[in-house]
């Protein structure tokens, strides 16, 4: 066995240790000002906390190394390189990973190093200014405790033969380990990834030549590693992506069999190796092995022709319905196949003296595994509900012999109710912990969705349950979930609460509902979670220690959450207005609407949505954390996030054929302008006549002083400047028929496809939102007519012109969607209702704005102080109680 | 006899908590103050650190009654002894003699007993301890991104520290309590640059502080990534202290036992705080709950932390000479 010795170590909060077995390390490059336009905006804009969702992002698509550079000369590489590295820090879940420091000047490298506490790579160093500087380099980043890229580059400049890079390779490993006592698995070379079938002569052995260094290196230099930057060698084929991603796999592949251990990869031009058809793999290592001389030719020929094939999928053959019984039963549990099921719990009835023993026996067999499997994070949600699925299946099937010999049911591990609280249509979350808990022999009382408090009080009381599961996704939710809270403890009722849904927050439960009880209030922040939590509460022996030591952990966390929210420094509301966002109207005229006034398009055709759809959020929906497509290929939820796909896009298809959903959409574009903090909308371009006004509220937090306090009014000409502007509103749903079919699935014992439904009536509303507003911006208002962007580019907004939504960050005030709903008259046309804490139903909508201006971006309010409040009321004519009970996630109470 | 031979033969024993010890005192205000610091301009009381100088008598003899029980190692009464820590007191301009004072009184105490006994060599470590700043976490949180102290200001704050120690007689360096690894490395870089300038080769004891049960360090690693986060320096010795009680300590020094390449340290505190913040645990029940860290061969060094006493000591030391040390995986 090797000598754990000598493998290289690194560190960010968690170790990454790379062994002989290591297969490949990849090092993601989006955080890279260099590379992506995106983050250079981002850092130009000093928009911290986007930039950090970038990294966030490579994290959880499966970077082990985040590569950062901020080589820009417009930016403070300096600065930007320890403020970036410093925000991380705070961040645990981009911390995890060991940081690559990225940058050719040695400042800013010295400048990264000094602020992170892992072991990170600095990447690069070279022998390019000489020895000298070299070694003192490297000896400094010793004395940091880093490992270091070492570029195959010297005096004499880039190493572009093989020889230049053996030659360049071996001197900087000698120095590095003599004369610095450099540890060798700390070196990691670069030799030079260069583009190859570019027509040049010169570069035909581009790529050979990195692989014959590459195992040089690992043959001749011990112990020392190989990187590169992979994209460079597909340079030439810019614009086919289809070839770079065959390329680039074909790249790794080869690169990694001569030795390559770690690389610069994009996961979203990287095709899987054994996918790659097998007359373009010919093609692309024809190339890459310069194996013939016509090569280039060959595949730039082809290029031009390349579709992509699918493979026949093979037909898995049923060996498993050979096994025992019991197997077999497991093994449709574990797998979610129903169709054995009835025949073999028939089987297992018959060999049984009573029915209720197969329920007790074989299948809770079975899914006690599927519970240990979803536990040690090997089974994933969208199986465990499969799984119960099939579950149900059974125990339906079971249910009338246990009857007939009239005995009780099972006994359940205990009794939970679920509940979406009042207001509130969301409940995709909601049905997935049912599931989950159902699946551990908990008994479920499921209330469904907008369940007022008296109704939960109640049947909680003649149900007798252990505890009660509430779910909320909207903001006045959260306070629904504290009256309910205080209901309960006037009434004496000790039941303990779960706390869950898209805006709770362990922040939120603890300070604002776990001091309203006397019981256990518990945030459960994922479906995981859920059966860990409830087993430990209905536990006799734990129950109590583990309520104890929640009931610590938060009145711990909230004193500490109260603390620092004083510390918190607020401008006035009359400071804040006295630095707008501003912007020179004179060099920007509002493009005239090509259609002024409301328009209803009724019965949409679906399919013209799809193309607009984003997966990823569908996925996150079912706990699968990644980005579409890449997930597909993830080493861990891949398979799980294929399967789901698939069926996906099978009861998509039904339910385009079968036309199971109705989508309608609303919307208009009216004159409009911005007065002070408003924006008044007008009957018609003579603007003499206000119909409507629209209240945005301003940022408050105190900001650096070159910045500005932003409210969405300062993206609409102000009424002074007598500009001609223009504002837009839209409601579309997806929703109709969304209810009806998931009911039918609950009731066949399907909840797999009842979430299912809904989960896909949500991307067909955001798809439709994404469609309205190309449509918009191209046609009806047509600021853009020229606007040609592919699905990738209209989900990472790389359109001009936002279309926020009420109740999201920039505008959290759920009011304005009244005030939408009357000026389109949504509810006439549509038929989408508001209920009382304005959710949209069906929940499948999306309402909101259109601001058309070019710089117009989004933002995040934050809080705003009780002067705002007031003069919030004060416009919107409400009494201050009121505007602070819609408000309340935003004040700033101290 | 070099500490790295020793090492090998047998277990070693560190000493004791200083400030449980000193508590024993009771010393007041005047007593901190002594003659010299009579006028100065802030209390002084609870600068232990400043008993060095103001009561070295009493140091000493705590240090001897660690020596009597067994310890091989004797911690100086350093552990804040930096300009960051000493800003409290208003003594940032007597971080270098608090140092030089403290080492000088442990290697006096310790040479005497080796002379005595020249089979048991006594070693000092020079205590230095985490501040009271750190550099990956942002006090306001509010401002994530903000640091109370950064890099280079740690840097030189340890150098002066480290300055002191190496020139009052310290056998090793003890960077101690480790809470935020960032700390730690600018401790390092600044013993190892000092070290370098001099041309002398002094080894580090390196040692975290695992907070809670979440098994990590105050700065979010996981007890192997922190080994790895500080395994450039020449390191002696890798471990955990204080936070815990043995019992609690036991998986986390296990972890990095297996993990780790170097000499593994141990000493953690008497139990876990009562409701009063002092320790129960006795001795005999601490010398019980140490004794699996022996059996099971984690541990090349033994000690205390806060709330263990010289008799606490005795009863590890009569242990540690049962068992033979854990065999080391490199050539330290």
């Amino acid at each position: 066995m090797p000598d754990q010795q000598t493998f290289l170590q690194l560190s960010g909060l968690e170790p990454l240790v790379i062994t002989p077995e290591t297969n490949f390390v990849n090092i993601g490059e989006r955080t890279n000002v260099t590379g992506s336009r995106k983050f250079l905006r981002l850092i130009q804009e000093a928009n911290y906390t986007e930039a950090l969702e970038v990294a966030r992002d490579q994290v959880e698509g499966g970077a082990q190394i985040i590569d950062i550079n901020m080589d820009e000369g417009m930016i403070d590489g300096k600065k930007a390189m320890t403020t970036f590295l410093n925000l991380i820090a705070a961040e645990p879940d981009i911390a995890r990973v060991p940081i690559m420091i990225d940058s050719s000047k040695w400042d800013i490298i010295e400048a990264g190093l000094k602020v992170v506490q892992g072991k990170c790579i600095v990447n690069s160093i070279s022998l390019k200014e000489g020895e000298a500087e070299f070694l003192s380099h490297a000896q400094k980043i010793r004395n940091y405790g880093a490992a270091v890229v070492v570029m195959a580059f010297d005096e004499d400049g880039q190493a572009d033969t093989l020889e230049r890079r053996i030659e360049i390779c071996k001197r900087s490993y000698e120095l590095l380990t003599q004369k610095v006592h450099f540890p060798p698995q700390d070196i990691i070379f670069d030799p030079n990834v260069f583009p190859v079938a570019t027509g040049m002569e010169e570069h035909r052995t581009n790529a050979l030549d990195f692989f014959l260094a590459t195992q040089w290196i690992r043959e001749n230099l011990p112990h020392a590693h190989v990187s590169g930057g992979v994209s460079n060698v597909s340079f030439s084929f810019r614009g086919n992506n289809r070839v770079r991603e065959a390329m680039h796999a074909a790249f790794l592949y080869h690169g990694i069999q001569h030795g390559m251990t770690m690389g610069i990869v994009n996961p979203t031009l990287l095709e899987v190796y054994d996918e790659i058809p097998e007359d373009l793999k010919t093609y692309v290592e024809d190339v890459l092995l310069d194996r013939r001389a016509d090569a280039t030719e060959r595949l730039l020929d082809f290029a031009e022709s390349v579709r992509g094939d699918k493979r026949n999928v093979q037909a898995e053959q049923n060996v498993w319905r050979d096994q025992p019984l019991q197997d077999r039963i497991t093994h449709s549990l574990i797998k979610g196949i129903d169709q054995f099921i009835i025949e073999d719990v028939e089987e297992a009835r018959l060999l049984s003296t009573r029915p209720i023993e197969v329920i007790e026996g074989q299948l809770m067999n079975g899914m006690n595994i599927v519970g240990d499997l979803f536990g040690e994070g090997k089974m994933f949600l969208p199986q465990v509900v499969k799984s119960a699925r099939v579950m149900k299946k059974a125990v339906a099937y079971l249910q009338p012999y246990i009857e007939e010999e009239k005995e009780e049911g099972v006994q359940a591990a205990g009794k939970v109710l679920m509940a979406t609280v009042k207001g509130d249509v969301h409940d995709i979350g909601k049905n997935i912990v049912s599931v989950v808990l159902a699946c551990n022999n908990y008994e479920i009382i499921d209330l469904g969705v907008m369940v007022p408090p008296e109704k939960i009080i109640e049947e909680a009381l003649e149900h007798q349950v252990d505890a009660i599961g509430l779910s909320g996704l909207i903001t006045p939710s959260l306070d629904e979930m504290v009256y309910l809270t205080q209901a309960l403890k006037r009434k004496n009722l000790q039941i303990p609460l779960l706390i869950g849904g898209a805006t709770t927050s362990k922040a939120h439960t603890a300070v604002k509902i776990a001091p309203e009880a006397d019981f256990p209030v518990i945030h459960v922040n994922d479906a995981s979670r859920a059966v860990g939590v409830v087993s430990q509460l209905m536990n006799s022996e734990t129950a109590e220690t583990y309520t104890q030591g929640i009931t610590e952990e938060y009145t711990l966390y909230r004193d500490k959450f109260l603390e620092r929210t004083t510390e918190k420094v607020y401008a006035s509301l009359e400071e804040a207005r006295s630095r707008p966002w501003s912007f020179d109207w004179s060099t920007h005229i509002p493009v005239t609407p090509q259609q002024l006034g409301p328009q209803t398009w009724d019965d949409f055709p679906l399919e013209r949505l799809l193309p607009y759809f984003d997966w990823t959020p569908f996925f996150r929906s079912w706990d699968l954390h990644g980005k579409y497509p890449q997930i597909l290929d993830d080493a861990v939820v891949g398979e799980q996030a294929k399967s789901l796909f698939a069926d996906a896009q099978q009861m998509l298809q039904q339910l385009i054929q079968e036309k199971w959903l109705v989508a309608k959409a609303r919307f208009g574009i009216y004159p409009a302008n911005a007065q002070g903090d408003d924006i008044e909308i007008y009957a018609n371009d003579s603007r003499s006549e206000i119909i409507h006004r629209c209240l945005t509220l301003r940022q408050q937090l105190q900001r650096r002083e070159t910045l500005p306090y932003k409210a969405l009014a300062d993206f609409v000409a102000p009424k002074h400047t007598q500009i001609k502007d223009y504002l837009g509103f839209f409601c579309v749903t997806a929703g109709f028929g969304t209810a009806e079919k998931a009911a039918a699935y609950e009731a066949a014992n399907d909840d797999y496809s009842a979430i299912m439904i809904k989960a896909l009536a949500d991307r067909f509303a955001e798809a439709f939102a994404e469609y309205l507003h190309q449509y918009v911006r191209t046609e009806a208002w047509g600021y853009a007519l020229g606007e040609e962007l592919s699905n990738e580019a209209l989900i990472q907004e790389a359109y001009k012109g936002i279309r926020p939504a009420p109740g999201y960050p920039a505008c959290p005030d759920h009011l304005e969607k009244k005030g939408i709903w009357e000026l389109l008259e949504v509810e006439q046309q549509i038929d989408v209702k508001l209920t009382e804490t304005l959710a949209m139903w069906p929940a499948a909508s999306v309402s909101g704005y259109y601001f058309g201006h070019p710089e117009a971006h989004y933002f995040g309010l934050g809080k705003i102080t009780p002067d705002q409040l007031k003069d919030y009321c004060k416009r919107r004519n409400i009494s201050e109680e009121e505007g602070r009970k819609w408000l309340s996630p935003n004040l700033n109470d101290s | 006899m070099h500490i790295q031979e020793v090492l090998r033969e047998r277990i070693l024993v560190l000493d004791g908590a200083m400030g449980t010890m000193i508590q024993a005192y009771g010393f007041e205000e005047e007593d901190f103050q002594g003659e010299r610091f009579r006028q100065h301009s802030c209390p002084l009381k609870g600068n232990n650190d400043l008993l060095s100088i103001t009561q070295p008598q009493a140091i000493r003899e705590i240090h001897e009654k660690y020596l009597e029980a067994g310890a091989d190692i004797l911690e100086t009464n350093t552990f804040s002894s930096t300009s960051i820590g000493m800003a409290d007191y208003e003594m940032e301009d007597l971080v270098y003699e608090l140092n030089f004072a403290s080492a000088k009184i442990a290697k006096e105490a310790a040479e005497a007993f080796t002379l005595k006994d020249p089979s048991k060599p006594r070693f000092v470590a020079g205590s230095i301890g985490p501040t009271n700043k750190t550099a990956s976490m942002s006090p306001d949180v509010n401002d994530p991104g903000y640091r109370a102290i950064d890099f280079d200001a740690l840097v030189q704050a340890y150098r002066e520290q480290a300055i002191g120690l190496l020139e009052g007689g310290v056998d090793i360096f003890l960077v101690e309590t480790i809470f935020d690894t960032l700390n730690a490395k600018a401790a390092i870089y600044a013993i190892d640059s000092l070290l370098e300038e001099r041309g002398l080769e002094i080894p580090i004891m390196i040692s975290g502080t695992i907070t809670d049960a979440s098994g990590r360090t105050l700065s979010g690693q996981t007890v192997e990534a922190f080994a790895i986060s500080l395994s450039h320096a020449s390191i002696l010795s890798m471990g955990l202290n204080c936070a815990l009680g043995a019992d609690q300590l036991y998986g986390y020094v296990q972890r990095l036992s297996d993990f780790c390449p170097h000499f593994i340290s141990a000493h953690p505190n008497a139990g876990l705080p009562n409701a009063f913040g002092a320790y129960d645990q006795t001795a005999d029940e601490m010398r019980d709950l140490i004794e699996p860290y022996l059996k099971d061969s984690l541990v090349n060094i033994i000690g205390g932390c806060c709330g263990t006493t010289p008799e606490h000591i005795r009863q590890i030391a009569l242990l540690a000479e049962k068992y033979s040390p854990r065999k080391f995986k490199s050539n330290v």
